[in-house]
């Protein structure tokens, strides 16, 4: 039986051993974890904005940065819809030449088992949308995690947020397929089976997202009119 | 001749098949139901575990003579869970994207019974060279398993291995579906007790 003396002395030492090669690792690599965290971010602002055109080509993480510096502009608006410096909403604005091309807005909210992450592009118009990618959620791989499939988002894409009239109504992933000739399809796309309580946290959250967007999209449909 | 002496070889081999820490002695199958959807997490999550078991058999094995008894326990996770955080900023710096599929369950590694099972039963007890080779043997023989569930889970969950299609257009065309079941936890629960069941059927096994 060895002393307490010696126990405790024993441990102290692993400690500081081993706290000291963690923290060393942790500083060390912290600066390209960051870079990663944010390449991953902006990959997928670039994404959601259709950029680059050809989709099937993968971009290199060091392609990403220049490119997101070069074609995208970040903005924050606040509550009102108005481009401010104060304002804590970001928008991510695709530009060629001094032209808006699409607007990117971050999107949030409760699926099933975690809360998703992703962002939603919308064209100059103020209603059509451009894209939509999903970059973090924990739903269940196969069921829940189709939303962040080719095959799912791009359905999105062309759908109007707005009804003929001009009110806000979202985009609303339903069971099934869409009817063609449902008078509603302008603003539905079809479902995921297996998946019914992702989607109704997804459908839930993309309207309180474009609703605390809307004064800014708003805007840009009054110019388009 | 060969590099290792044939006890030695035994340590290595025993764990791959004989004594298979997930289908014979049942340990370590959380992360094998976790992990196992597609074949590529399950390959990285293998890696991550022949690193951190081989690493803290091999460590514990040097300070078994300066651990005091009482404490060993401790000991052991401190020495495992450092092994683990150091395997998962690694992974977060240079494999991003795995390492956002894999999220908690490379942290939980630190919870997996085989490395805190091989520590008390082996390292505690042998040189650091065996208790290097026990704890590869150990990892390998859990990431067999892996590989093999993961392998099955994506074919019929997914129709691809390693992401690349491999069940034609032409079947789904004609009226083939991916088998859901397959995604979730009783997919691999099913592969893994079909596994057991063979290999036990092969090496007359019986649990006593």
């Amino acid at each position: 039986m060895r002393s307490n003396l010696y126990v405790l002395t024993f441990m102290s030492g692993i400690t500081v051993i081993l706290g000291f090669l963690l923290s060393f690792a942790a500083t060390s690599l912290k600066e390209r974890q960051d870079f990663n965290v944010e390449i991953d971010m902006k990959k997928n602002i670039l994404k959601s904005l259709n950029i680059p055109e050809d989709a099937s080509r993968v971009l290199t993480s060091n392609e990403i940065g220049p490119l997101f510096d070069e074609k995208v502009i970040t903005l924050f608006i606040n509550k009102d819809g108005a481009v401010t410096e104060d304002g804590t909403m970001p928008l991510y604005v695709k530009s060629t030449n001094g032209v808006s091309k699409g607007y990117s807005i971050p999107i949030s909210g409760k699926g099933l088992w975690s809360t998703i992450y992703g962002y939603l592009a919308i064209e100059p118009d103020g209603k059509t949308v451009k894209g939509l990618t999903f970059y973090k959620h924990g739903e269940t791989p196969g069921l829940g995690g189709e939303i962040e499939k080719e095959w799912f988002t791009s359905n999105f894409i062309g759908k109007q947020i707005v009804s003929s009239s001009g009110e806000l109504v979202g985009i609303k992933v339903i069971k099934g397929h869409v009817d063609p000739e449902d008078p509603e399809a302008y603003h539905k796309v079809d479902g995921i089976s297996g998946a019914t309580m992702t989607l109704k946290g997804l459908n839930k959250f993309l309207i309180a997202d474009l609703e605390s967007y809307d004064p800014f999209f708003k805007n840009l449909r009054a110019v388009g009119e | 001749m060969s590099i290792l002496s044939r006890k030695s070889r035994l340590v290595l081999k025993d764990p791959l098949i004989n004594n298979n820490p997930i289908s014979s002695q049942i340990l370590g199958i959380c992360s094998a139901l976790a992990v196992t959807v597609k074949m590529d997490t399950a390959v990285v999550m293998t890696l991550a575990v022949v690193f951190v078991l081989s690493m803290s058999n091999t460590i514990i094995s040097a300070l078994r003579k300066w651990i005091p008894g009482r404490v060993r326990i401790i000991v052991m996770l401190t020495v495992i869970a450092s092994l683990v955080i150091l395997t998962d900023q690694v992974l977060r710096a240079f494999m991003y994207d795995i390492s956002k599929q894999l999220s908690v369950f490379v942290g939980l590694i630190i919870t997996n019974c085989i490395v805190m099972g091989r520590a008390e039963a082996f390292a505690m007890q042998n040189s650091p060279g065996r208790a290097f080779l026990d704890g590869l043997g150990n990892a390998l023989g859990y990431g067999m398993i892996l590989i093999a569930v993961s392998f099955f889970r994506e074919l019929f969950g997914s129709g691809s291995v390693f992401g690349l299609q491999i069940i034609p257009q032409v079947m789904y065309d004609v009226g083939y579906s991916n088998i859901g079941l397959f995604v979730l936890s009783p997919g691999a629960f099913i592969i893994l007790g079909l596994i057991i069941w063979a290999q036990r059927a092969v090496t007359k096994f019986e649990e006593i």
